[in-house]
């Protein structure tokens, strides 16, 4: 593959899901700078904006108290069939968008402010803080995280819909520092407790599922985070800890761990990035326009996401977007939207590389392919289809690989099929 | 269960794998044909010391049970006769009749029936006040240390990992965890544990051999290449192995379809099989039927109880008690123990939310017929507080060191560093 259509597809890969063989082209014929500015901006229209959003029922779980048992029943089962079709719409999302950064960061910080349906139980909820992402996660770290600090699916998710002065729960206060801004080792054990003092009065009203604050509820004595004393609230602490340099090195790490390849917050390369963090779309352009971006520490760093892999299903196969064989795949993967498997999110790379998920991979493209068009494979000469894939998936087989698929060229069905899970369609 | 010495592990070993060389079964598994019932199922013969192991001379076989979130330990084995106790918890703990009595001093939580079954056997052993110096507070970081088993600094490999480093060659199926992701306490240095799927375990015969040709690691590739390749070829072994074991058994009628069933039941087998019960039903089946698996992993989520915890923490001890019940009694007879743990306890008093924050000491369970039953370790003093968390009575390293020399048959050395920890007598 040519230089510049292999630094093309690495770009669209990683600020976006499964690029196609046309996307790449075009890309291609646009060049690498005028490429990165359109998937930066994020006020063009897009197409995926008309599609309908989810609807939900009137759920409270405080006005369900007086329900009977089957009543209770039927109304989870309703928020089930809700929580599907959330899903499916995320799914559509990623695939159809012409701003797949967008949705690309999104993602990223639904893993980064990791928050489960499984404790949440309301659909409409984690739709709100998915929009939050959407909306606020280009801009400034500190709206975002004073946002995410008062989102009704989070309050519940770690537990600040019931603080109170007397005993504090610490689990928003704990987590907001070792996972969302500062990283472990960055503060005390006494800084969490003093943090969970001022998030005392932060409630979640039960009518309105929406947070308020309850002045009877707070601890207004002294607090000391991170070294700064005085009567500080919720809001308070968040700017104190996203005000840190501990903080700008904590997300810039993370942001290049996640779109580049795995690093911890001293790296040299966080240090260039530093002077980018005060705004998150001003992070994502320095990480892509820094020249280790496009090295090969950062080409072969990464693993696919299974959701990243699964669009490929999508996007590239054909798979239909709102198939019903989607999440169970992704559950079978162990990365299902919506439901990371706790408040640390989904770990990187070794991670996915396990026996389980290569047979669910294969099992998933074996069904893709079933009924799939693969004439760009297809229709090329079986000496020229083993190519044909790499074009397709927008990748560059290795000698080994060439030679296995090269084994199967006779059969387009299975020759996809292996493409699709081929140690290089596998990395990101 | 009889604790057995290094040597006369490695001298049952050493006749198995003769054994399993004349079956020929790792040329069947790997050759990709349909392979006949009949022959053990074992991994490639001669890449370990120990091949395929018949179940009556092989040493225990160990199931690990994680429980994730941080297991409130105060409210599972609970000191009703303590007025501290109480006090402390006025409306999360349980009153002196709720309570199942082991003792005058200890009880289980009413939830706990079967392990107090187990109990009265002499098949429960109650290690308590087990955690580690200077005890940390995060999920992430205390997790990464039960499943390093190296408190004081980051350490890549798992104690079980490095168990595998020591004695399981390169057989994927010495170390077998449940689900579609690996924790890191099967990661060695240079081996690691395998991950089984919980959905159905078909693969069309026609793709096995090129799919084998692809899963070729190639030498010069990057780290991320190899180890796709290495799991691609540690799968066909694994799969091969667990569908013939499973196979040549009968279903329970209601329990998890593990093993083939069309396309079109992933789903279903998928969910059925991440409960609890079905993950210790899958283990259960693979080690009556004889796989050679040494470690089985299961786990457990949702024990991150900050708000709202007393039914919520009464329906997993439910599930849990439920789950570990019916395994022990579907491998009565066999050399197995099951032990619990989970990341840390929790604190003694309990919250404004009707929940308790992260703490640090707490109890864990070891069951099995060869276990000897009873308390090992000190109960933790509730008024002698360090910052109101229980202060350890039992390094966790002793547990291991227990496991390691009673149920693997490995000196302690093998799994932990720095020195001899006292081992418990538990097995």
């Amino acid at each position: 593959m040519a230089a510049d259509r292999a630094a093309l597809a690495h770009l669209l890969r990683r600020a976006g899901f499964a690029p196609t063989a046309a996307e790449i082209d075009t890309a291609t014929a646009a060049g690498y700078g005028a490429t990165l500015d359109a998937l930066l901006d994020f006020s063009a229209p897009d197409p995926a904006d008309a599609a309908p959003t989810p609807t939900f029922g009137p759920a409270s779980p405080f006005a369900e108290r007086t329900l009977t048992p089957a009543q209770r029943q039927a109304a989870q089962r309703q928020r089930n069939v809700e929580f599907a079709a959330l899903q499916r719409w995320w799914l559509t999302r990623m695939a159809a968008t012409t701003h797949p950064l967008r949705e690309k960061l999104t993602f990223y910080w639904h893993g980064h402010f990791a928050t489960s349906y499984d404790k949440v139980r309301l659909p409409a909820l984690m739709y709100g803080q998915n929009q939050l992402f959407r909306t606020l996660g280009g801009g400034g770290f500190e709206a975002l995280t004073q946002a995410v600090a008062k989102d009704p699916a989070m309050m519940i998710w770690l537990d600040t819909s019931s603080d109170k002065a007397a005993h504090p729960n610490e689990n928003f206060a704990r987590e907001l520092m070792e996972l969302f801004t500062q990283g472990i080792g960055n503060y005390t054990e006494d800084d969490v407790r003093e943090a969970a003092r001022a998030f005392t009065g932060w409630v979640l009203d039960p009518r309105s599922l929406t947070w308020a604050e309850r002045p009877a509820q707070h601890d207004s004595g002294s607090k000391t985070v991170l070294g700064q004393t005085g009567d500080w609230d919720g809001t308070d602490v968040v700017h104190i800890l996203v005000g840190s340099a501990a903080s700008q090195r904590f997300l810039a790490a993370r942001v290049w761990s996640h779109f580049a390849y795995p690093v911890a917050a001293a790296d040299p390369i966080v240090t260039d990035l530093l002077p980018a963090t005060g705004n998150v779309t001003a992070l994502l352009r320095a990480v892509f326009e820094h020249p280790a971006f496009l090295s090969p520490a950062a080409r072969q760093g990464l693993v696919k996401q299974p959701v990243e892999w699964l669009l490929s299903l999508v996007r590239v196969i054909g798979v239909p977007a709102d198939s019903a064989r989607l999440v169970p795949i992704l559950s079978a993967l162990g990365q299902v939207p919506f439901r990371p498997p706790n408040v640390g999110g989904w770990p990187q790379n070794g991670y996915w590389l396990t026996t389980a998920s290569n047979l669910a991979r294969l099992q998933a493209a074996t069904f893709a392919t079933r009924s799939a068009d693969l004439s760009p494979v297809a229709d090329a000469a079986p000496s020229a289809r083993v190519d044909a894939a790499a074009h397709l998936l927008g990748v560059s087989w290795s000698d080994g690989t060439a030679r296995a698929l090269a084994g199967v060229a006779a059969d387009p069905r299975q020759l996809v099929t292996l493409a699709l899970i081929a140690p290089e369609s596998v990395l990101a | 269960m009889k604790p057995l010495s290094r040597r006369r592990f490695l001298a049952g070993a050493a006749g198995i794998g003769v054994a399993a060389g004349a079956s020929a079964a790792g040329a069947t598994l790997l050759g990709g044909c349909s392979s006949p019932r009949g022959h053990p199922a074992g991994p490639t013969p001669g890449r370990s010391p120990a091949a395929a192991t018949p179940s009556e001379s092989r040493p225990g076989v160990l199931v690990l049970l994680a429980l994730y979130g941080g297991n409130d330990g105060l409210n599972t084995l609970i000191p009703y006769a303590d007025p501290a106790y109480l006090g402390a918890r006025p409306s999360l703990g349980y009153q002196p009749g709720q309570v199942i009595r082991l003792d005058a001093e200890l009880a289980l939580h009413p939830a706990l029936t079967q392990l107090k079954g187990l109990w009265d056997a002499k098949q429960l052993a109650i290690v308590r006040g087990v955690g580690y110096p200077d005890p940390n507070y995060s999920h992430f970081r205390s997790m990464d240390i039960w499943q390093s088993g190296v408190p004081d600094r980051d350490e890549p490999t798992g104690w079980l990992g490095r168990y595998l480093d020591r004695t399981g060659g390169k057989d994927p199926l010495w170390a077998l965890s449940l689900g579609p992701t690996m924790p890191p306490l099967l990661q060695g240095a240079s081996v690691a544990g395998s991950a089984l799927p919980s959905g159905n375990l078909t693969i069309a015969p026609a793709i096995e051999p090129p799919f084998t040709a692809l899963m070729t690691p190639a030498a010069g590739a990057s780290p991320l290449l190899q180890r796709v390749a290495a799991s691609g070829a540690d799968l066909l072994t694994v799969v091969h192995a667990v569908r013939e074991v499973l196979s040549a058994q009968t279903a329970p009628a209601g329990g998890t379809n593990l093993e083939g069933g069309p396309p079109s039941s992933t789903a279903r087998t998928a969910a059925a099989a991440t409960g609890l019960d079905a993950q210790l039903d899958v283990v259960a089946r693979l080690i009556v039927g004889g796989l050679p698996t040494r470690v089985y992993v299961v786990s457990f989520g949702g024990f991150d109880t900050h708000g709202t915890e007393k039914d919520t923490h009464a329906n997993l001890l439910a599930e849990l008690d439920s789950a570990v019940g019916a395994f022990a009694k579907a491998v009565a007879g066999h050399p197995v123990v099951l032990m619990t743990f989970s990341e840390f306890g929790r604190r003694v008093a309990e919250n404004a939310s009707g929940g308790t924050d992260h703490g640090s000491a707490a109890p864990l369970f070891v069951v099995g017929s060869g276990v000897k039953g009873g308390y090992y370790g000190d109960e933790p003093g509730l008024t002698d507080l360090d910052d109101g968390n229980l202060r350890f009575t039992t390094d966790f390293r002793s547990v291991y060191a227990t496991v390691a020399e009673g149920v693997l048959g490995v000196d302690q050395g093998a799994v932990l560093e720095g020195g001899s920890f006292p081992t418990l007598g538990f097995v």
